[in-house]
């Protein structure tokens, strides 16, 4: 039996994604209707499809002293750390509680194994991978989550959640059970993933890379266009920051059905909502606003339609926000919660952009265009391969439950 | 810091001369190495599955049924934490071998095999599960953080938690990189309240401290030292004799106390 969970503070948030470098980028985006999507420039041979890149990634070097390293992710994830102040507000924690009272969690997928596929393409005579690539530090799943803990001096608890595409939303789960527990006083969540031939071919293997920019909900939907992104987020007890948006709750859960597809019912699915529901001790009629998973996919586009359809009354808007950004896997949960934030922040409700015809499973929740209206509480959906499920709900500050 | 409290009920091992806790019993009372094994029976998965998964899911399959087996716990309640420093080495060279010659041949099994969750996914399929399942890492200090991660899960939701700890060995020029040379898997179900199943007690504490992390025993595992997961050992070790303290690394500059008390 779940209960409900004091709220945590989200007392600062960043997002880099193709819609651009900080969340300024990010509202107008959302609010203009623009989509980030691109032909793809950046697989190693030719795989017709559109992806989410980021502009300015290999213009940023890391500092001498995080040189070791220094790979295409951790570029990424710098870039990302230097937005919207978010390095002075972690110093800021740092300087309140100690550096081992904050905890560093991030998600990813696939880390740096960019570095890796880079480093396979130029072995040398011997076979061996050349030298300015033999860093052990850059070829390990935790290299990410590793170089954010130099570059921010972090010393407390530090993991890397790698549930694939719910990576960096079940960090926030992570985090509010520490902070509960007493272990630390804050935590810096997030997550990165940056484009790479493992997943572009890997999804294309799979038969899940649309030809032309993803249509999510779409009833003539025909696949995923892959992105990438940085973002990150600051949580605190809510009484440290009493005017900031809060995490109510958070659910996870198993589909135990396939490692690929997910259960065509939403049980796992399903399970996570109303977890995340109960520990925010709401009622599915108190959502104002969902971001959907939504990858347009045929399987989980059908199954999340489905479910919002059982489990919300119309008065919840709904939207994906994956034609915006592209799928951008490990990061996806970090980046769709600060769109959520962006949500309540503005009162804003993004547009579904890139569906023409809406899959008839589609209820009058669906927000096909941006909209104005009080957003109190949002809710982020993140479903992985494994049948990996997690579910995030974030409020005003002021919200009565 | 904050310590934390939680029994432990069961226990898995496995490495290619440590079948299961049984012979870790008799290795530490001077029995013989074991004649290696090549692959864990995995025994938990149905023969389909067992054929197409990976060696990462077969280890950290076979001490997750050894440890959940020793609990007397069902297993589609339990919520689970996987950790393992490196996930499959071996798909992350064969992905990145194939990508750099013959991208478009790239195998879809393979693919999704290579997610750090597999072992989780597969897990949780084969027990019908749908409790909580992570899969987490954390460099050198995997184990520690994965300790961690698992008994904040169990006193933070007042729930048995299983946890496993596996890396396999390293396989091409990542392999090289990497040197992780052995497979190794370790399994421990916590849960947080006293119960009939209950076989020690810890009792967990974080401390700021460039910490020495206890070492395996070298002779019931040579040459392990170089697996991250087999930091978990030691802990494995002062179980067995339900007294003892263990420390590892759960971060870089923080190290994870865990004090083993036997029960009343």
């Amino acid at each position: 039996m779940t209960t409900p969970m004091p709220s945590l503070a989200v007392s600062a948030c960043t997002a880099t994604s193709a819609l651009g470098h900080g969340l300024d980028t990010h509202r107008q985006a959302l609010e203009q209707g623009r989509s980030g999507l691109r032909p793809n420039d950046i697989s190693q041979a030719p795989l017709p499809c559109w992806i989410g890149r980021v502009d300015g990634v290999e213009d940023e070097p890391l500092p001498a002293a995080l040189a070791d390293w220094d790979c295409r992710n951790n570029r990424l994830a710098w870039l990302g750390l230097r937005q919207d102040g978010f390095l002075d507000r972690v110093h800021a924690a740092r300087t309140r509680y100690g550096a081992d009272r904050i905890a560093l969690l991030l998600g990813t997928s696939t880390a740096s194994i960019g570095a890796t596929e880079e480093g396979y393409r130029r072995l040398d005579a011997s076979g061996h991978l050349p030298d300015d690539l033999r860093r052990r530090a850059i070829h390990s799943p935790h290299s990410l989550t590793d170089f954010v803990a130099a570059a921010l001096a972090l010393e407390g608890p530090c993991l890397t959640v790698s549930t694939a595409c719910s990576s960096s939303a079940k960090v926030f789960a992570s985090a509010e059970r520490m902070i509960r527990l007493g272990l630390v006083d804050a935590a810096v969540v997030g997550g990165v993933d940056t484009l790479c031939d493992s997943v572009l071919f890997g999804f294309g293997s799979l038969e899940l890379i649309s030809a032309e920019p993803c249509r999510p909900f779409d009833e003539a939907r025909n696949g995923i266009s892959i992105g990438e992104a940085a973002g990150f987020a600051l949580l605190e007890r809510a009484d440290a920051a009493p005017q900031a948006p809060r995490l109510l709750g958070w659910g996870e859960s198993s589909d135990a059905h396939h490692m690929s597809t997910p259960h065509p019912e939403g049980l796992g699915a399903e399970l996570a909502i109303r977890e995340a529901l109960a520990r925010a001790g709401l009622e599915p009629t108190q959502v104002d606003y969902i971001n959907l998973h939504g990858t347009a996919s045929h399987k989980n586009d059908t199954m999340e339609a489905n479910l919002l359809a059982r489990l919300f009354p119309t008065t919840t808007r709904a939207s994906s926000t994956k034609g915006f950004t592209g799928h951008t896997l490990g990061a996806a949960g970090i980046i769709e919660a600060v769109i959520a934030l962006l949500a309540i922040e503005g009162g804003l409700i993004p547009g579904n952009l890139g569906a023409r015809a809406p899959d008839p499973a589609c209820s009058a929740s669906f927000a096909w265009h941006a909209a104005h209206q009080r957003v109190a509480v949002a809710m982020s959906n993140s479903f992985g391969f494994g049948g990996n499920n997690a579910c995030l709900v974030f409020g005003q500050a002021q919200v009565s439950r | 810091m904050n310590a934390l409290s939680v029994y432990v009920e069961g226990l898995g091992v496995w490495s290619s001369t440590l079948a299961d806790i049984d012979a870790l019993r008799a290795r530490r009372a001077g029995a013989p190495p074991a004649t290696p094994v090549e692959r864990p029976p995995a025994s938990r998965l149905s023969a389909g599955e067992r054929r197409r998964a990976s060696a990462s899911v077969l280890l950290a399959v076979e001490v997750a049924g050894q440890a959940v087996a020793m609990s007397g716990r069902a297993a589609d309640t339990l919520a689970c934490v996987f950790a393992s420093a490196y996930g499959d080495l071996a798909i992350t060279d064969y992905l990145c071998a194939t990508l750099a010659r013959t991208p478009d041949e790239l195998s879809p099994t393979r693919f999704h095999h290579s997610v750090h969750n597999a072992p989780a996914g597969y897990w949780t399929i084969a027990t019908d599960c749908h409790a909580p399942s992570s899969a987490i890492c954390a460099g050198h200090a995997t184990a520690g953080a994965g300790l961690l991660e698992a008994a904040t899960l169990a006193c933070a939701g007042q729930q048995p938690v299983l946890l496993v700890c596996s890396d396999i060995a390293g396989h091409g020029p990542l392999g090289e990189v990497v040197a992780c040379h052995h497979d190794f898997g370790g399994g421990l179900v916590l849960s947080p309240i006293l119960g009939p199943g209950s076989r020690a007690r810890l009792a967990l504490t974080l401390a700021r401290t460039s910490c020495t992390p206890s070492s395996p025993p070298i002779d019931c595992t040579s040459g392990m030292s170089d697996n991250p997961s087999a930091a978990l050992l030691p802990l494995l070790e002062s179980l067995l004799d339900a007294t003892g303290h263990v420390t590892l690394a759960a971060a870089r500059g923080l190290a994870l106390h865990a004090r083993v008390e036997p029960m009343a």
